[in-house]
């Protein structure tokens, strides 16, 4: 028993055990996404994240103790960004042609995002500080945490939304475009991209290139209008409730 | 491989700094990816060059959420009373932006002609 307790003081504290169980979660997530015929509802990243969330848990381990080893997957989503850019630049051509649909869908996709979603809360009764986190809910990560701060929101608690909301757009995208009978795959991967960031990105490069394409530059186009805009309309918005 | 990955970490490198001395509101990434795909349309041979690597790295793209996503877990009991309105908000408020936004493409799209190859 004290051999194992050794092992796991020393485990514990290695980043190798979580980078290496973060890798196989997800793995798991995947072959039952991939078993189940690519099903939207058994969403990897979902899978994943509620393995690891029980495994920690059950170990008692914090959250800055796996993010120790978890960082170097974290990390490389910087780059990953970066690399949308060839996607996009294969797709030259197609979005040439698509410039004023996209725009017009951008305008309308965001501004649906932002004053939906705080339209909706603030009807159930959610406060006025918490509909600031929720306004910018739609963007990048980043961009999503400081458009929070500048107006006046929690950066903490919007973290958790956009996490959240990407992972709904990522889980609903797919029936709710089939029902909707829209085939464009410039359209489903844009609007994906505006609404749900780089997690429906993610998802829409899981369906098509194209659709992923356009989703990276949705959620790019988006990552600036939220910029520009929240700040203009949280207040009329918030005065609302 | 090596050479590849440096390239994306150069331009990453460089939106940063971009944003922090311009001060600009998009995240360093995202500037980045706006600056590659500039250098790629003045070099097409960059482009092939570097597609089997960003093509492994956006393969994978959800995998680099997870740790996020986790972080999330730890949260979700601060909103307390407020977790039904929030939940009910974002799928309400996620549906109509990719319902409206979707529409509005392929409306536009269907009045000024633009075709889809």
């Amino acid at each position: 028993m004290t051999e194992f307790t050794e092992i796991w003081t020393y485990l514990a504290r290695d980043p190798l055990l979580w980078l290496t169980l973060t890798l196989a979660a997800y793995g798991v997530g995947d072959i039952a996404f991939k078993a189940t015929g690519r099903r939207p509802l058994v969403n990897p990243v979902l899978i994943a994240v509620a393995l690891l969330a029980v495994l920690l848990r059950l170990t008692d381990t914090t959250y800055a103790t796996y993010f120790e080893g978890a960082q170097f997957v974290h990390f490389m989503l910087g780059p990953a960004t970066v690399a949308l850019a060839v996607p996009l630049h294969a797709n030259l051509r197609n979005i040439r042609a698509s410039a004023l649909p996209m725009l017009c869908a951008l305008v309308v996709g965001s501004l649906t995002a932002m004053i939906s979603g705080v339209f909706i809360a603030g009807s159930l009764g959610v406060s006025p500080d918490i509909l600031l986190s929720l306004l910018p809910k739609s963007a990048t990560a980043p961009v999503a945490l400081g458009v929070s701060d500048a107006i006046g929101g929690s950066p903490s608690l919007t973290a958790v939304l956009v996490i959240t909301t990407g992972i709904t757009g990522a889980i609903i995208c797919t029936p709710l475009l089939n029902l909707l009978q829209i085939k464009d795959w410039r359209a489903r991967g844009f609007t994906v991209g505006v609404a749900s960031h780089g997690i429906g990105t993610a998802r829409a490069f899981q369906v098509n290139e194209t659709a992923g394409a356009f989703s990276g530059i949705g959620m790019g186009l988006n990552a600036l209008l939220t910029a520009l805009l929240a700040p203009i309309i949280a207040p009329w918005l918030i005065g609302l409730y | 491989m090596i050479l590849h990955l440096t390239t994306l970490l150069v331009f990453q490198l460089i939106g940063e700094i971009t944003s922090r001395v311009l001060g600009l509101p998009l995240p360093g990434p995202v500037i980045a990816m706006a600056l590659l795909f500039a250098t790629l349309v003045i070099s097409p041979r960059l482009a092939a060059a570097i597609t089997p690597t960003t093509k492994v790295l956006l393969s994978h793209l959800s995998l680099l959420f997870v740790p996020a996503g986790v972080g999330v877990v730890g949260h979700l009991d601060r909103f307390g009373s407020d977790g039904f309105a929030l939940a009910t908000a974002i799928v309400g408020s996620t549906a109509l932006a990719i319902t409206a936004g979707a529409l509005t493409f392929v409306g536009i799209a269907r009045l000024v002609g633009t075709s889809n190859d």
